[in-house]
C-alpha cells in the first residue's frame, strides 16, 4: 500500500477514531491490527516474512536475555566465594554463548535480506554460466524488508550489549516491527526510543492531531507538488543519456537532487506526522541535509538513522575487533601513523560498501558507497590543513559567503556522486559525468530543450515554488523548530495554511490520469 | 463565551470556503467539451428538457449520428430523445435508461445493439464522457461501477476535481466562459454532420475470433430488457445502416435469437435498405461509419414509419403543451442545418 | 589522565579537552576520531572499548572517557 493511495487514506480515516475510541488496553491490538492490515497489501507472503522476522527476533533476544540473566544471578550467587579469575572465565563463557545466538540470528535474518536482494541477480548469473533455466525473476525484495530487519537486528544487537533487558511480551516486539507509518521507506527506529512512546496507552490530545496533520500535508505537498512532478523530466533525462549530455547532465544532477530530497523528505515528513496523530514520536532522519557544510555532515544529517544505524553497529564493531587489532600491531612496523589509520580506512570502506549495497544491487552503487568513503577519508586527511587556514584567515571562515560556498560545495559534491545512483551503469555514469565539462550546449537548454522533458511551463513553475516554499521553511527552521511556533498563531492563519496546502495538492499535484486531451479526441471510431 | 462564537465562525468561514474553492475549482478543470469532443456533453444535455419524451433511443455513435429526432416530430408527431455517447457500453445504456426513468416516460425504447460486442470496460477517456455528466444517484454510481478500467478509481467520479485536475496548466477562456452555463450542441441528442465523405471501399472483415457476441454483454441486454418489462415500457433493438465497422451474422443470429425469444422487434436496416434508400455516396460523412444529415433523415423517415406501425403513438404536433418547445428546436435546428449548408460542409 | 589528555591533544591540538565537556555533541570529534583514540588507547593502556561502550556517553568528555578505561582496567 503506497502512501497517495486511497486505500491508506481509509485505514487512516478508520484507525484514528477507533484507536482514539477503544479502551486504552486495547490500543496496542488496534494499531497492531492496523499494521498487519496494511502490511496485507503487499502480499501473504510479504507478511508472513514479517510476522516470522518479528517473532524470531524476538525469540532470539529472549534466548540472550536468559543467558544474560543467569551470568548475573551466578555472579550475585558467588560474589564472594568466587575468584576474580573465576568471575572473568564464568563472563566469558556466558559472553561465547551469547555470541553464538547473536551471530545465528544475524546470520539467519541478513541472509534472508541479502538472498531476496541478490538472489534473481545470483540465479541469472548461475544460468549464463551453466546454461540453466531457473526461474529467479519471483525472487524480489518484499515491501519494507530492508527497514524493518535493520530495525529489528538492531533491537537484538541492544539486547546482546546488555544495553536494554529483552522483551518479554511477544506482541510488542510484532508491534514494533510491523508498525506501518515506518514500513514504507523508514526510518530505521531502535527499540528503546520508539518504544518510549509506541509502548505507551494515548489519550486524544487535538495538538497532535493537529501537528501530525499539517506534518502530513507538508508531506504530500513535497511529494506530490515537487517529486513526482521534476520525477517526470528526471527520467527523460536519464532515459537519453547521449543526447541529453553537458548542461542537461548537470541539470539532470540538480533536479535529481530536488526530487529526491522532495521525494525520501516527504515520505518522512508524512510518516512523522501519523505516528504524531497516534501520540508516538518517530525519529526524524532528516535534518536540513542540504544545509551542510562537509559530506562528513550531510552523512550525519541525511539519512540519519541509517547512518547512525551503520556507525554503531557495523563502524565501531568492525574497527575494534580482534581481526582488525591484530592487523593494527602486525601494522606498527610500517609506522604509527600507518598503523593507526589502518582501522579508520578500512571500517570506512567496509562501512560504505555496505552502504552501497543496501541502496541497490548493481556495481554503480558499490562504486557510489566507495567513492563516498575516499571524499570522506581526504577530507579527514586534509583536516589540519583547513584548520590552519582557518586559525591563518579566521575572518574568512566567518563570512556568510564562505559559509554558502562551503555548502553549495557540498550540494554539488554530493549531486556528482549520486550520478552513479541515476545512470544505469558505471561507463555511462563517468560518459555523463565527463560531458559536463567537455560538452558545451547550455544555449541549447532554453532552445527547447527544457521543454522537451515532458513538464510544461506551468509544472516547473509549481516546482519552482515548491522549492522556493521548502528552502524557506529549511531557512527558518535554523532558529529552531518551526512546528511549535507555527501551533500558536492564531486559528485563522493556521486553517488559511491547511487550506493553501490542501488544494495546492488537489489542484496542482502530480496524480492520477494525467490529463491528456489527444485522448479525449473522439477518433470516430 | 465571545471567544467561543469568534472560533465557531473562523470554522465555519473556512470549511465554506474550502468546499467552495473545490467546488470552483472542480467546475473550472473539467472539460466542458464545447468545441473540441463535443458529444462529451450529450449525457448532461438531456437534463435540460423539460417535457417528457415518447421515445427514447440509446446506445452509442450510431444513435447520436444517425436519428433526427426533429425530423422525427416535425414528420410524425413522435416526441424522441437520443441518450447515446461516444462508445456507449451496454451496461452504460442500461443506467443512463435507469437514470432517465426517474423523470421521464417513454413508451418505446430503441437500443441499438452494435455496443453489445463489447463485454468488458472500454476506455477511460469514453467512461468519463458518458459518465461524468451524469447526475448524481444509485444510477450513476451502477454506471461507475460497471465501467471502470484499470487503474480508475470510483472516488474521482464523484469529485471530477481528482481526475481533471492536471488540466490547470490548459485552462481556456472557454473554461471560464462555460464554468456555469453550456451552449447546447445537439438537437434532443443529434449531433448534426453534414459534410459528406463517400465510401470509395468496403474493407474485408477481419475473421471472427469468437462466433458470440459475449456473455457479460447479452446479460446486460436482458437486464435492459427486464427494466423495461418493469415499466411498461416496449424495447426495440436496432442495427443502425453503417458499412465499418462490420456488422457480423454470427452476432446477428445472436440478437434476433434474443429478440426472439423476448417477443422483441429487431430492426437491422442492414437488410432494409432498399426501403430506407441510404445512398453510401452521398448519406455518409466518413466512409461509412457514420450518417450524415441527409442520411440521418432518410433513417428517420424510415424510423418513424416503424414506429407508428409498432404501437399507437400520440401526435403532439397539435398539442400545445409541446408546441413552443418544439418549434423552438426546429428553429435552432434549421438555422444550423442552413449554416452547415450554406459553409458547403 | 595525562596520557589521555595527551592523546586528544594529538588529534585536535587547538580543542582544550580538560574543560570540554560536549565532545560528540559539538562534533570536535567525529567517528574517525573515536576509533583513531580507541587505537591509541589499546596501544597506551592495553585496554580495549568494546563496541558496546563506543556511545556519546563515553566519549562526551575526557574525564567520562577515562572513568571507562579505569572501569574496564579493573574488570580484567
Amino acid at each position: 500500500m503506497l502512501f497517495s493511495s486511497w486505500g491508506f487514506a481509509l485505514l487512516i480515516a478508520v484507525l484514528l477514531p477507533v484507536y482514539y475510541l477503544v479502551p486504552k488496553k486495547l490500543q496496542q491490538g488496534v494499531l497492531l491490527l492496523a499494521n498487519l492490515v496494511f502490511y496485507a497489501f503487499a502480499g501473504w507472503f510479504a507478511l508472513l516474512l514479517l510476522v516470522l522476522t518479528a517473532l524470531s527476533a524476538y525469540a532470539f533476544a529472549r534466548g540472550i536475555g536468559r543467558v544474560w540473566d543467569r551470568q548475573k544471578e551466578t555472579l550475585a550467587l558467588h560474589r564472594d566465594d568466587w575468584e576474580k579469575a573465576q568471575k572473568k572465565a564464568w563472563r566469558e563463557q556466558m559472553e561465547k554463548r551469547r555470541r553464538v545466538l547473536l551471530v545465528l540470528c544475524l546470520v539467519l535474518h541478513f541472509g534472508i535480506l541479502f538472498g531476496m536482494k541478490y538472489g534473481a541477480g545470483a540465479i541469472g548469473l548461475v544460468n549464463s554460466v551453466f546454461g540453466t533455466a531457473w526461474d529467479g525473476t519471483r525472487i524480489l525484495l518484499t515491501m519494507g524488508a530492508s527497514f524493518y530487519t535493520f530495525s529489528t537486528m538492531g533491537y537484538v544487537i541492544d539486547v546482546h550489549r546488555g544495553k536494554y533487558p529483552a522483551e518479554k511480551n511477544p506482541l510488542r516486539v510484532l508491534l514494533f516491527t510491523s508498525f506501518f507509518p515506518i514500513l514504507v521507506q523508514g526510518p530505521i527506529s531502535r527499540f528503546d526510543t520508539l518504544g518510549e512512546t509506541l509502548f505507551l496507552p494515548h489519550a486524544f490530545e487535538r495538538e497532535n492531531l493537529e501537528a501530525g496533520l499539517v506534518r502530513v500535508l507538508w508531506g504530500y505537498a513535497k511529494k506530490l507538488l515537487v517529486a513526482d512532478r521534476l520525477l517526470v523530466a528526471v527520467k527523460q533525462l536519464l532515459k537519453f543519456p547521449d543526447t541529453y549530455n553537458g548542461a542537461f547532465a548537470f541539470l539532470g544532477m540538480l533536479l535529481y537532487a530536488a526530487t529526491l530530497y522532495a521525494d525520501f523528505t516527504g515520505g518522512i515528513d508524512i510518516t512523522i506526522g501519523i505516528g504524531r496523530m497516534l501520540g508516538i514520536r518517530i525519529d526524524e532522519n532528516f535534518i536540513r541535509p542540504y544545509f551542510s557544510k562537509s559530506i562528513a555532515e550531510y552523512w550525519r544529517r541525511w539519512h540519519i538513522t541509517l547512518g547512525a544505524w551503520f556507525k554503531e553497529y557495523l563502524y565501531y564493531p568492525v574497527s575494534v575487533s580482534k581481526p582488525l587489532r591484530r592487523l593494527t600491531k602486525a601494522a606498527r612496523r610500517f609506522g604509527d601513523g600507518f598503523a593507526r589509520r589502518l582501522p579508520v580506512y578500512l571500517a570506512t570502506f567496509a562501512v560504505w560498501a555496505v552502504t552501497g549495497m543496501w541502496h541497490g544491487n548493481s556495481w554503480n552503487f558499490l562504486v557510489w558507497g566507495l567513492a563516498n568513503g575516499v571524499i570522506l577519508l581526504v577530507s579527514e586527511e586534509l583536516s589540519p590543513l583547513y584548520e590552519r587556514f582557518h586559525r591563518r584567515f579566521w575572518r574568512i571562515g566567518k563570512t556568510w559567503g564562505y559559509r554558502a560556498f562551503t555548502v553549495i560545495r557540498t550540494v554539488l559534491l554530493l549531486s556528482c556522486l549520486r550520478m552513479f545512483d541515476c545512470y544505469a551503469t558505471v561507463p555511462e555514469t563517468l560518459r555523463a559525468f565527463g560531458s559536463m565539462f567537455t560538452v558545451w550546449n547550455l544555449p541549447m537548454l532554453w532552445n527547447g530543450g527544457i521543454a522537451s522533458l515532458g513538464l510544461s511551463g506551468g509544472d516547473y513553475l509549481v516546482a519552482a515554488i515548491g522549492i522556493l516554499a521548502m528552502f524557506a521553511v529549511s531557512m527558518r527552521q535554523r532558529s529552531g523548530a518551526l512546528l511549535p511556533r507555527f501551533l500558536n498563531r492564531p486559528l485563522w492563519v493556521r486553517l488559511g495554511v491547511y487550506g493553501v496546502l490542501l488544494v495546492s495538492i488537489l489542484v496542482f499535484g502530480y496524480y492520477g490520469f494525467g490529463f491528456d486531451a489527444g485522448q479525449f479526441i473522439y477518433n470516430r471510431f | 463565551m465571545k471567544k467561543i462564537w469568534k472560533t465557531i465562525g473562523i470554522w465555519l468561514l473556512a470549511v465554506v470556503l474550502l468546499i467552495g474553492t473545490l467546488f470552483l475549482a472542480g467546475r473550472l478543470v473539467m472539460p466542458k467539451y464545447q468545441s473540441v469532443s463535443i458529444e462529451g456533453s450529450l449525457t448532461e444535455e438531456y437534463y435540460r428538457e423539460t417535457l417528457p419524451h415518447d421515445v427514447l433511443f440509446i446506445g452509442d455513435c450510431e444513435v447520436f449520428s444517425n436519428v433526427s429526432p426533429i425530423a422525427l416530430f416535425n414528420e410524425y408527431g413522435i416526441t424522441p430523445y437520443i441518450r447515446g455517447s461516444a462508445q456507449q457500453l451496454v451496461w452504460q445504456s442500461y443506467y443512463l435508461l435507469e437514470d432517465a426513468l426517474k423523470t421521464d416516460a417513454p413508451k418505446v425504447v430503441v437500443f441499438n445493439v452494435l455496443a453489445l460486442k463489447y463485454g468488458e470496460p472500454q476506455s477511460e477517456a469514453y467512461n468519463r464522457m458518458t459518465i461524468d455528466g451524469m447526475r448524481f444517484g444509485a444510477a450513476k454510481l451502477g454506471a461507475i461501477r460497471a465501467s471502470m478500467t484499470e487503474g480508475e478509481d470510483p472516488v474521482s467520479y464523484l469529485f471530477p476535481l481528482l481526475r481533471f485536475h492536471a488540466r490547470w496548466n490548459e485552462l481556456s477562456e472557454e473554461d471560464v466562459r462555460c464554468l456555469f452555463f453550456k451552449q447546447p450542441v445537439s438537437h434532443a441528442g443529434y449531433l448534426m454532420r453534414t459534410e459528406v465523405r463517400p465510401v470509395t471501399q468496403t474493407p474485408k472483415p477481419a475473421p471472427l475470433l469468437d462466433p458470440h457476441l459475449p456473455s457479460s454483454s447479452m446479460e446486460w441486454l436482458e437486464k435492459l430488457y427486464r427494466l423495461c418489462e418493469e415499466h411498461g415500457i416496449t424495447l426495440v433493438l436496432m442495427k443502425s445502416p453503417s458499412i465499418v465497422p462490420h456488422w457480423y451474422d454470427e452476432w446477428d443470429a445472436d440478437v434476433t435469437a434474443f429478440a426472439n425469444e423476448h417477443g422483441i422487434a429487431y430492426w437491422n436496416t442492414l437488410s432494409e435498405n432498399d426501403a430506407i434508400g441510404i445512398d453510401y455516396a452521398l448519406d455518409t460523412c466518413d466512409m461509412g461509419q457514420h450518417l450524415n444529415l441527409s442520411g440521418a433523415e432518410k433513417l428517420s423517415h424510415w424510423l418513424g414509419r416503424e414506429l407508428k406501425a409498432l404501437m399507437e403513438l400520440p401526435d403532439r404536433r397539435t398539442d400545445p403543451a409541446y408546441e413552443s418547445v418544439w418549434a423552438e428546436k426546429t428553429e435552432r435546428y434549421e438555422k444550423e442545418k442552413a449554416a452547415k449548408t450554406a459553409a458547403g460542409n | 589522565m595525562e596520557t589521555l589528555l595527551e592523546i586528544l591533544s594529538e588529534l585536535h591540538p587547538d580543542v582544550d579537552f580538560a574543560k570540554e565537556e560536549q565532545l560528540v555533541e559539538r562534533g570536535i570529534l567525529g567517528s574517525f576520531d573515536v576509533v583513531m583514540l580507541v587505537t591509541r588507547i589499546e596501544e597506551e593502556f592495553d585496554v580495549v572499548i568494546p563496541a558496546r561502550l563506543i556511545t556519546p556517553e563515553t566519549f562526551r568528555s575526557a574525564a567520562t572517557l577515562y572513568e571507562t578505561i579505569e572501569q574496564l582496567a579493573e574488570e580484567d
